[in-house]
């Protein structure tokens, strides 16, 4: 039976899908991360040559994107765990998530330059 | 609101809404609009398909009324559920433009009529034909809570008395007309039909926080299963989608925290 349209669910509903998304998305990462580290047991030089290509800049943007998926998943796990133990939880759930939001944004926009410098100076000089 | 009487009608030179206007005198500007129904017949073809309808009605009847005159007007085997018409019996819950909504309770000038509204049936339930789907499960879920006032001991021969503050903590669940929008909402509910559901929550919630009531444990220990509670992953469509105005998830959340906290 085909699906029909997507339901149009609101913030609730995309909040989820994305603290979702976010969740799997550090999952895939922590399991990368332990494989290569591992890889220093195997051999230093396959483990020097691995590091080496973290520092391009394709490696680099994934690296801001992968802060925004954390800080993203950490800020409302908070909020999803205000909405399981505050009584007043349910009732402020969209005034927390858009303070979530701001917060990631304003968090984003602090982090953009620390993390993303080597690439900056390597296009802009 | 109130409904404007003549003592409250308008005095000459005040403000006066077009609307009014219109209403007063007994005009009625017709609108021309699209119903996209997704129709089914498994007897006629496999699949699902959307089908267009047109019809020109005044955009504040209500999307129930505009089926109506499809099937009455233009195809009688267009198949769905109603009732009552007025929000009380829960029969007519379906997906109108990509929401869950009852049909009887929505006006066609409030879904955005401009574009074709699309009509579907509610969603993790095996559709049957047109908007027509098996309840079954969604009642057995119900049924499974024991949805009814256990007492131990002889019955009293007066009533069971109450206080206020003890009736507010259920009030809101007792409104429940069992329609389905808010479990049919549900992501977690789509993806698992074993699911208990928002709705079958919401009526354990409405005897377990009863005062009167000694069930509480027995109910919350059917709620602690793997398909209980602890499936809600807090989306809130089920508490934008309830017609009654339920605060679905709330309710939720206070059947969580009693199996924690063994307080209720
Ligand atoms: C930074 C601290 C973290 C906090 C505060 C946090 C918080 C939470 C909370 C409260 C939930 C439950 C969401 C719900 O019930 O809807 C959750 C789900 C989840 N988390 Fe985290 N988390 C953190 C880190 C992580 C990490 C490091 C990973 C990856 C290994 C991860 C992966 C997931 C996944 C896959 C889910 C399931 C999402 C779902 O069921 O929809 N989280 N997290
Ligand atoms: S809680 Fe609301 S949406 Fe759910 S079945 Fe009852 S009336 Fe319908
Ligand atoms: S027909 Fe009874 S609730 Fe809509």
């Amino acid at each position: 039976m085909p699906a029909g349209t997507l339901y149009r669910g609101r913030e609730g509903m995309w909040s989820w899908v994305a603290h979702r998304v976010t969740g799997v998305l550090i999952f895939f990462f922590l399991f990368a991360h332990v494989l290569d580290t591992a890889l220093v047991r195997v051999s230093p030089e396959a483990y020097n040559s691995t590091i080496a290509t973290y520092k391009t800049w394709p490696v680099n943007l994934m690296e801001y994107g992968l802060t925004a998926a954390i800080l993203f998943h950490a800020l409302n796990g908070l909020r999803v765990i205000a909405v399981d133990f505050w009584a007043k939880g349910p009732k402020y759930q969209r005034q927390m998530l858009w303070t979530v939001v701001t917060v990631w944004v304003v968090l984003m926009a602090g982090a953009f330059y620390p993390i993303l410098q080597e690439t900056l100076r390597n296009w802009f000089g | 609101m109130s409904t404007p009487t003549i003592e409250d009608a308008p005095q000459a030179g005040n403000p006066h809404s077009a609307g009014l206007d219109a209403a007063e005198s007994g005009k009625v500007e017709l609108i021309t609009i699209t119903v996209r129904i997704r129709r089914f017949n498994p007897e006629e073809h496999p699949d699902a398909v959307w089908v267009d309808y047109q019809l020109t009605v005044d955009p504040k009847i209500r999307v129930l009324d505009a089926i109506n005159t499809i099937k009455w007007e233009q195809d009688g085997t267009l198949t769905y559920r109603r009732s009552c018409a007025h929000g009380v019996c829960g029969s007519d819950a379906m997906r109108i433009n990509g929401k869950n909504r009852l049909a009887c309770k929505t006006l066609i000038k409030d879904v955005s009529p401009e574009k074709p509204i699309t009509i579907e049936p509610i969603k993790g339930l095996t559709v049957l034909k047109d908007l027509v789907v098996d309840m079954d499960p969604f009642f057995q879920a119900y049924r499974d809570v024991m949805p009814f006032l256990i007492t131990t001991g002889n019955e009293p021969t007066r009533e069971r008395i109450q206080s206020e503050e003890d009736v507010q903590r259920f009030e809101d669940t007792t409104k429940c007309i069992l329609c389905a929008a808010c479990t049919t909402s549900c992501p977690v509910f789509w993806n698992d039909g074993q699911y208990f559901g928002p709705a079958a929550i919401v009526n354990a919630h409405r005897f377990i926080f009863d005062s009167r009531d000694e069930g509480a444990e027995q109910r919350l220990e059917i709620l602690n299963d793997r398909d209980g509670v602890w499936r809600c992953r807090t989306t809130f469509n089920c508490t934008d989608a309830c017609p009654r105005g339920i605060e679905v998830t709330k309710a939720i959340q206070e059947v969580k925290r009693a199996l924690v906290t063994r307080r209720f």
